[in-house]
């Protein structure tokens, strides 16, 4: 389930991000520092990323996607997805609400320092990209043995 | 009147779980109208076929999905814009259309959704004879 992505429960400091977030969507940007690459609430696709020891894997939410459009690179720890999705207008309909994004998008995501560039996949189901990349061996914790 | 579309989820059961104050997305929609009926689009990432619940009652058309996406066990958020798995709309439907001939598709997370009008709503086009 996607529940324990959306679901903080990483106390205070989660707790604060979230209030920052809700100000600055009622006030415009506080007097607080951003994130260096956060985005306005709203940049599309929507983004999720998650840990564990093993991996890191990006979640965007782009329904209706042409994938051969998408443009996924990665340098060091910093991902780049590129991507376009072109809707087709309906000739001689009437349109009440074109709300759906109609664009090309770019967006950039810092990783944790630990990524290995070298060890990516991408999959695509259900309208939601996923990236997973690997994390180098050494920085996973590791059981010592006690003899 | 209440019609249960095909693309009904096992029962509204299987989305209403999860916390109650979990706020539902209002996922972005296009909806137009041509002669035959209106169309409604709507952008609905990581819901499957089985998650959707599409439903026409006293005029009212109501869409609601949840996400579901595989992943890692015991996995951490570092960063989350999508902080529901909740996806909900509503519309009123004006009387000339047919909500129980509306048929419904998803396709990577799009759903596709397409009421006609009812026949005796359809313009038709009058022909004007000559003497």
């Amino acid at each position: 389930m996607f529940r324990s992505l959306s679901n903080f429960d990483g106390g205070l400091f989660d707790e604060f991000r979230r209030l920052e977030r809700d100000m600055e969507q009622l006030f415009g940007s506080g007097p607080w520092p951003n994130g260096i690459r956060s985005v306005a609430r709203g940049t599309y696709p929507p983004i999720n990323i998650g840990s564990t020891p093993e991996q890191v894997d990006v979640y965007l939410f782009a329904a209706g996607l042409n994938t051969e459009s998408l443009d996924i690179s990665i340098q060091k720890n910093l991902l780049t997805i590129d991507g376009e999705r072109r809707l087709i207008t309906e000739e001689g309909a009437t349109y009440f609400r074109r709300e759906r994004f109609d664009d090309a998008f770019h967006r950039i995501v810092s990783l944790p320092d630990d990524v290995d560039p070298e060890k990516v996949d991408a999959s695509y189901r259900d309208g939601v990209l996923r990236i997973t990349i690997q994390r180098r061996e050494a920085a996973r914790p590791r059981q010592i043995e006690v003899k | 009147m209440t019609e249960k579309k095909d693309v009904k989820a096992q029962g509204s059961s299987a989305l209403s779980e999860g916390g109650a104050g979990e706020r539902p997305i209002r996922m972005p929609v296009d909806i137009f109208e041509d002669e035959g009926g209106i169309t409604v689009l709507a952008d609905m990432p990581g819901v499957s076929r089985e998650r959707l619940d599409v439903q026409i009652d006293n005029n009212t058309l109501s869409i609601q999905g949840r996400t579901e996406v595989t992943m890692p066990a015991g996995m951490e958020a570092l960063y989350a814009d999508v902080r529901s798995t909740l996806y909900q709309r509503s519309f009123a439907l004006s009387s000339e259309l047919d909500g129980g001939k509306a048929d419904a598709s998803l396709k990577d997370g799009v759903l596709a959704l397409r009421i006609p009008k009812r026949e005796e709503h359809k313009a038709r086009k009058i022909e004007v004879r000559t003497a």
